[in-house]
């Protein structure tokens, strides 16, 4: 581990990309990272997953994406449990919400101190919950709805996307105490210590609807359970529930450093996010291809394929080398226009895969799809390494954010009525 | 030897005269001329103080009659004025010269390899069964692009590679075999290799004394090198190989260039480094056109010009520098930078310089690899870690570290029935392998050691398998520079922290 100081948060962060970057703010942020609370080693463990999209951009209940996790209870042991839910903020879609998580009201002051330096904050609220019995020590949970403005973009030399993704390397890395526990367009994570159907019930997102939802629930083999440490793990509109271990982490990791990501919250499904989003996000790449360089098929294999095919599977293998993602893994992504389940290349942990009409469902169990989809048209198991996508068409999600505006309003007066209650 | 000398005979030449045949097999055997023929008894007589214990006699004795002894001489015990020391001062105030050695660094040093451990999968994740289960070992060494770009196909739907890539070597083994010229080694050695590098889908290297015409048949798994000296270096030769090395320098003998004796230049030897038979080839300590990196940008260009653009890797001696060196290197245009650590061997050396200069490969690896990542340069070129690499496990160690590949030069000597007598500077070697001495040469059968050193590296390469599986991963380079699979037992938490790795426990 290289030393973290106050000289660290300088050099690092938004100004790490660029040498026009932002000037970070000068006081309060401690020297200890405030998410590493669970461990210094990484966090070993089996999981449960479930993941819903339906293509036309129809919006569902995050009750859909609870009960499937709830009848996969014992793929958990109650230490960490969650989801993300996508077209959840239909009346702010263009802003990106940051989901909080805080130890104390001194880590909110920072974070707060930050976010008001370095972004616009048009909304900020309590994140609604309701108490249910096992979930205690519950953190902070604060959601704020920010705008870049744009002589930072210009001053920082930074796309938006990356803006944010150094936001949220700071205050992750940062800032005592603090965590982001998503930080999207139109979505949210919502997760915590608990099996994920209490999860579920103490976020309230039966009172969400959304296009895509995933769900997790964890089975960790050596923690005494940290709120942020539950999955999903997410990066702007990136999220990942994910159920294995990446044996691969190590050079995983190192490979990320290379293009600026800090890779220390010592779990290695922070390291699949992050692949995806520098796979898709910064080098463009479909994610279909990006598919076939983080489960690559077999050289005995390649070597037989047409030429073009060989040519563009050789290559992915000798560039993306670093980032395949070897060892037992079934991951569902969250995307903003869909959703990818992905096995490793040998498929050592389950995945089964089901569609309905234009709902695409999976899970690590066919009995959690059947839960909430008794008779789907077709099932399968989807084979190692081949990725099973769902796509929300644009038009079909600017619909459903439409028809959502209009009683926008309304839903966030009650919102807000129901949150002051737990704040 | 001279009446006068102090110099007591370093081993003892043992011979059970109830088992001697008295056939005088060891006489004809030994290069070093040790035994003599007593005509009367008709037996063989050792000369203690010729002997390098090199066993081509034991290994070759048919009634089993001969041991190697040290010569067990008491000396007054003192930790600071070894035998060794004593000796050696006896011997250079009797000659006045450099002492020369072959091999690599015999000191004792900290072993680092010694000092890692691997990790392996229990419960949480699976091992895997290499019996059972595909374990990857491709490697490409060369210089990569920073992402992968396609399009759509024109043709039909799919899509299609737009990246274009530099020009790769394609290893089937993450094992290669490092310089070693032919001067220095017998052709027979270079044969030897060049078939095995062939078979095992790897690469051999020329080491700096040309391309004999016998191996052009295995040009696709030749690295050329061109040295200071620029022994057997025409166009032709460049374009021969599959890539070419720019020798800046040699982990056994940093800062300084090669002297192969006029002896030992026949006229094999001679036409093939184009220089006159029988005269000294001395390469200079620089290349006498690179005084400084831009010189060497300069060079690697002009080499990539000359060769169609083939890769081109820099071998340096790992030195304090090494990762600042490494970098300028990276960013002058070397596809491959080839570290070559203080144990690395030679055929001939200054003592002072083998034994103690340099560092070790694990700390130069480890911060190569750190450094270019830091200046996200990692993927411009190749790490080939050599130079100390006895077995398996230190590849799989190197590897983990961050190397891509490794090269083995006394490993695969040893495959050829090298006994690591450290006399290659002699020309004597019995073992037919650091010698020109036809009668010595014809010892070693090319296709007998190819088929030695491809036993080798098929074997490493299983054991390798084996690391792959316990590790949980299927392909090599879910290991490179996965230093999360490596902890070190023993090490000082400076050392620890140079490498990139926990201490076990963590």
């Amino acid at each position: 581990m290289r030393p973290r100081d106050s000289h660290d948060f300088r050099a690092g962060g938004l100004r790490s990309a660029s040498p026009a970057a932002v000037p970070a703010p000068g006081r309060h942020f401690a020297t200890r990272p405030g998410y590493r609370e669970e461990s210094e080693q990484r966090i070993l463990g089996g999981c449960g997953l479930m993941g819903v999209c339906d293509q036309s951009g129809g919006r569902m209940s995050g009750e859909l994406a609870l009960r499937s996790m709830a009848s996969m209870h014992d793929r958990g042991n109650g230490l960490g449990g969650g989801f993300a839910g996508y077209g959840i903020y239909p009346e702010l879609p263009q802003l990106f919400c940051f989901h909080l998580l805080y130890n104390d009201d001194a880590a909110k002051e920072d974070t707060e101190f930050y976010l008001k330096k370095h972004f616009r904050v048009v909304m900020d609220e309590p994140i609604p919950t309701k108490p249910i019995r096992g979930i205690e020590n519950e953190p902070i949970l604060w959601r704020y709805f920010l705008d870049i403005a744009e002589d930072r973009l210009q001053e920082t030399q930074l796309s938006a996307e990356d803006y944010v993704v150094h936001a949220v390397m700071d205050i992750n890395t940062y800032v005592d105490g603090a965590f982001v526990a998503s930080s999207g367009k139109n979505m949210g994570a919502f997760k915590g210590v608990g099996f994920p159907e209490e999860i579920g019930e103490f976020y309230r997102i039966d009172e969400y609807r959304g296009w895509t939802w995933t769900g997790h629930g964890r089975f960790p083999t050596n923690t005494p359970g940290w709120w942020g440490g539950a999955h999903p793990f997410t990066l702007l509109d990136y999220s990942i529930v994910h159920n294995g271990e990446i044996s691969s982490y190590g050079i995983n990791e190192r490979y990320l450093e290379m293009f600026g990501y800090k890779c220390s919250l010592q779990t290695d499904t922070e390291v699949v996010t992050y692949l995806f989003d520098l796979m898709l996000r910064r080098h463009g790449l479909p994610v279909e291809i990006a598919c076939k360089a983080l489960a690559s098929p077999f050289w005995k294999d390649i070597d037989l394929m047409p030429e073009e095919q060989r040519k563009l599977l050789t290559a992915l293998r000798m560039i993306y080398g670093s980032a395949l993602l070897n060892g037992p893994f079934a991951v569902v992504l969250g995307m903003s226009d869909g959703m990818v389940a992905l096995n490793d290349r040998i498929k050592l942990r389950p995945l089964v895969a089901a569609r309905d009409g234009n709902i695409v469902y999976v899970a690590s169990e066919e009995s959690a799809i059947r839960e909430i989809c008794p008779h789907p048209e077709e099932s399968w198991m989807p084979p190692a390494g081949e990725p099973v996508v769902a796509r929300v068409s644009e038009k079909g999600r600017q619909k459903a954010i439409r028809q959502a505006g209009q009683s926008a309003g309304q839903r966030r007066a009650a919102r807000q009525a129901a949150a002051s209650g737990v704040a | 030897m001279a009446l006068t000398t102090f110099i007591p005979s370093e081993f003892r030449v043992v011979i059970d005269k109830d088992a001697c045949l008295q056939c005088g097999r060891c006489v004809r055997q030994c290069g070093w001329n040790v035994y003599g023929w007593d005509e009367d008894e008709r037996r063989p007589v050792p000369d203690h103080s010729k002997c390098s214990a090199c066993h081509r006699c034991v290994t070759y004795c048919p009634g089993g009659a001969i041991s190697i002894k040290k010569n067990e001489l008491a000396f007054k015990q003192s930790d600071s004025m070894s035998p060794d020391l004593i000796k050696a001062i006896w011997k250079q105030a009797e000659t006045g010269g450099v002492q020369l050695t072959g091999m690599g660094n015999d000191k004792p040093y900290l072993r680092i390899f010694d000092h890692l451990l691997l990790d392996a999968c229990q419960v949480t994740n699976p091992s895997i069964d290499p019996l059972r289960e595909p374990m990857e070992m491709r490697t490409f060494l060369g210089r990569k692009p920073d992402l992968v770009e396609v399009a759509a196909d024109s043709e039909g739907g799919g899509l299609r590679l737009v990246t274009e890539l530099d020009r790769q070597l394609q290893l089937e083994t993450p094992i290669m075999f490092g310089g070693m010229s032919y001067g220095s080694v017998s052709l027979n050695v270079h044969r030897s290799i060049a078939m095995a590098a062939e078979e095992l889908g790897t690469f051999m290297n020329t080491g700096e004394g040309g391309l004999h015409a016998d191996l052009e048949p295995y040009q696709d798994h030749i690295i050329v090198q061109c040295a200071s000296g620029r022994f057997g270096v025409d166009s032709s030769y460049l374009q021969a190989g599959a890539a070419v090395e720019i020798k800046i320098g040699q982990g056994a003998k940093p800062g300084i260039g090669g002297h192969l004796p006029g002896e030992k230049i026949d006229y094999e030897v001679s036409v093939t480094r184009m220089i006159p038979q029988g005269t000294d080839a001395l390469s200079p300590a620089p290349h006498h056109d690179i005084y400084s990196i831009e010189d060497l940008r300069q060079l690697i260009y002009a080499l990539k010009e000359a060769t169609g653009y083939k890769p081109i890797s820099v071998k340096i001696a790992c030195v304090h520098n090494v990762a600042a060196i490494a970098s300028g290197v990276v960013r002058a245009g070397a596809d491959i930078i080839y570290l070559d650590g203080f144990r690395g061997g030679t055929g001939a050396s200054p003592t002072i310089i083998r034994d103690h200069v340099g560092i070790p490969l694990e700390i130069a690896v480890a911060t190569v690899d750190q450094r270019l990542r830091d200046e996200a340069i990692r993927n411009r070129a190749s790490i080939v870690a050599a130079g100390g690499i006895r077995s398996s496990a230190d590849v799989a160690k190197a590897i983990a570290l961050g190397a891509d590949a490794c090269a083995i030069g006394t490993a695969a000597l040893v495959a050829l029935g090298c006994h690591v007598c450290q006399k290659c500077h002699t020309g004597s070697c019995s073992w037919g392998i650091c010698t020109q001495r036809p009668e010595l040469t014809r010892r070693l059968d090319p296709e007998w050691g190819a088929s030695q050193v491809v036993n080798l590296v098929n074997a490493w390469t299983h054991e390798l398998a084996e690391v792959l599986g316990a590790l949980g991963v299927n392909a090599i380079e879910s290991l490179r520079g996965s230093r999360e699979r490596l902890r070190g037992l023993g090490l000082d938490k400076m050392t620890l922290d140079i490498l990139g790795i926990k201490p076990a426990g963590l």
